[in-house]
């Protein structure tokens, strides 16, 4: 069992850096894109908030193993993709997961802040008014700031789905954590690499719940200095 | 209209991927019941006393949480089988294990529901008031009869929405059953995928079927829960926004 791990232990850290990668890149971007997103799906004007729940819909009603697919794969097919610019990211696969896990994440971190954004008490925001805000310095300074401490755990949450979400990759060809894993396995069927992939994720969720949970109680330490 | 490899019969794929289709339903549905069974157990061991039980349960959940949904398909079916096939040997039988891909394919998704769902139903379990537990005892009920009469309609009806969501995670995960070469949907058009060099008709065809099974189950669930509440005034249709289950 221990002389897999000193023959392929190196190739193993080598695809968790990769998911790491993955995962903290996808987990901001996604945060940036889902900001607008949420305040868009909030929107009063149907034509701004329909394409928002569209896309929020889609994203989360199918499959992001089919996701992956249609955009490495199916994308492909058509000569006019592989000769335009954005082949630089569709022809690559890790560019592509890249892509793929974070419109993915996008939709589900927009669907839990417009969760937080509808939590912010709605007297705060009077008050905020009533000091002569505008209505982009409330969004600004209060609800955001807000809609985002209340949202933390959630968010959390959907940063450990994202971890296991980024295993998916691995199914078009990039060589993250499971993807090495994946192909240890497939030279000598020693099922033990499984249970060595399966503690290193585990030590990834944990260091993100480490990570979460450190930043609540900094996020709300100005409610514990009182008390 | 239709392209011509998404016809039915031998010039297309079309009834492939409507089989497909069918076959994911029937692995969520066995993945389902398996889950639920799996889910209650670990509620009922997480409330108990014993802490052995809320140790094994706890730690159960842990696991799943932390561990790709791929990973744990993998898991199941090779090392899962590797000591099926070991323990079967110990017995004195020796005629080699092979795993039946739905079964393992089920069992995997089962398992995984099955932790998201015990935390759901011990939700529920706490959300009954204790007064009517109090009152059910004063009127002279048994232990078992406040369970029943009382206590498990209510957990049935506050844990709905919690399952609802589950549901739809579940729909979705059937398709990474397809590692395992399980004819699923997904499976299924990845091979007609590459038997055609079209894939990005195939994977779109299948994204539109997923789609209308999230769209059919949202329709379902949301009767469903009308039809839990109808007792109770004002939530006839409560619907929270999903969050993921965590």
């Amino acid at each position: 069992m221990l002389d897999l791990w000193i023959r392929y232990g190196d190739r193993l850290i080598d695809g968790a850096l990769v998911t790491v990668k993955l995962v903290a890149l996808a987990c901001i971007i996604g945060l940036v894109l889902a900001i607008p997103l949420a305040l868009a799906r909030r929107s009063n004007r149907r034509w701004i908030s329909v394409p928002a729940y569209l896309y929020i819909y889609f994203f989360r009603g199918t499959p992001l193993i089919v996701q992956l697919a249609l955009l490495y794969y199916g994308l492909a097919q058509f000569e006019a993709v592989r000769e335009s610019p954005f082949w630089i990211v569709l022809g690559d696969a890790e560019y592509c997961g890249l892509l793929g896990l974070t419109l993915n994440t996008t939709a589900y971190v927009a669907e839990i802040l417009r969760g937080g954004i509808a939590a912010v008490p709605k007297g705060e925001v009077e008050a905020a008014e009533a000091c002569g805000m505008s209505r982009v310095t409330v969004y600004r300074r209060i609800v955001l700031p807000r809609a985002f401490q209340i949202a933390w755990p959630a968010y959390g949450n959907e940063v450990i789905l994202l971890l296991k979400g980024s295993a998916l990759v691995s199914t078009i060809t990039v060589y993250d954590l499971m993807g090495e894993t994946r192909s240890v396995f497939s030279r000598g069927y020693d099922d033990t690499v499984y249970l060595y992939a399966a503690a290193l994720y585990l030590i990834l969720a944990l260091a993100i719940t480490g990570t979460f949970r450190l930043g609540e109680r900094r996020m709300n330490r100005y409610l514990r200095a009182s008390a | 209209m239709i392209p011509e490899i998404l016809h039915f019969g031998d010039t297309g794929f079309g009834d492939e991927l409507i089989v497909g289709a069918l076959v994911t339903v029937e692995i969520a549905i066995y993945s389902l019941a398996i889950g639920l069974g799996l889910g209650l157990a670990a509620a009922g061991a997480k409330l108990s006393h014993s802490r052995i039980l809320r140790g094994v349960a706890e730690t159960y959940s842990l696991l799943i949480r932390g561990i790709p949904e791929l990973l744990i398909i993998l898991l199941v079916y090779y090392s899962g089988g590797a000591a099926i096939g070991a323990l079967l040997e110990a017995f004195g039988y020796d005629g080699g294990f092979d795993f039946n891909k739905r079964l393992a394919g089920s069992l995997a998704l089962g398992l995984i529901f099955g932790a998201f769902a015990s935390e759901v139903f011990r939700g529920a379990f706490m959300a009954v008031p204790k007064g009517q537990i109090e009152a059910a005892l004063a009127v002279g009920m048994t232990r078992r009869q406040v369970f029943l009469r009382v206590r498990f309609p209510q957990i049935l009806r506050f844990a709905l929405p919690g399952l609802g969501n589950l549901w739809m995670v579940l729909l979705k995960d059937t398709s990474l059953v397809s590692v395992i070469a399980l004819d699923e949907l997904m499976r299924e058009t990845s091979v007609a995928a590459e038997a055609t060099q079209r894939p990005f008709v195939f994977y779109l065809a299948a994204t539109v079927i997923y789609l209308l099974l999230t769209v059919v189950s949202d329709i379902f669930r949301a009767r469903l829960e009308r039809h839990a509440n109808r007792g109770i005034a004002g939530e006839a249709v409560s619907r929270p926004p999903a969050p993921r289950p965590a």
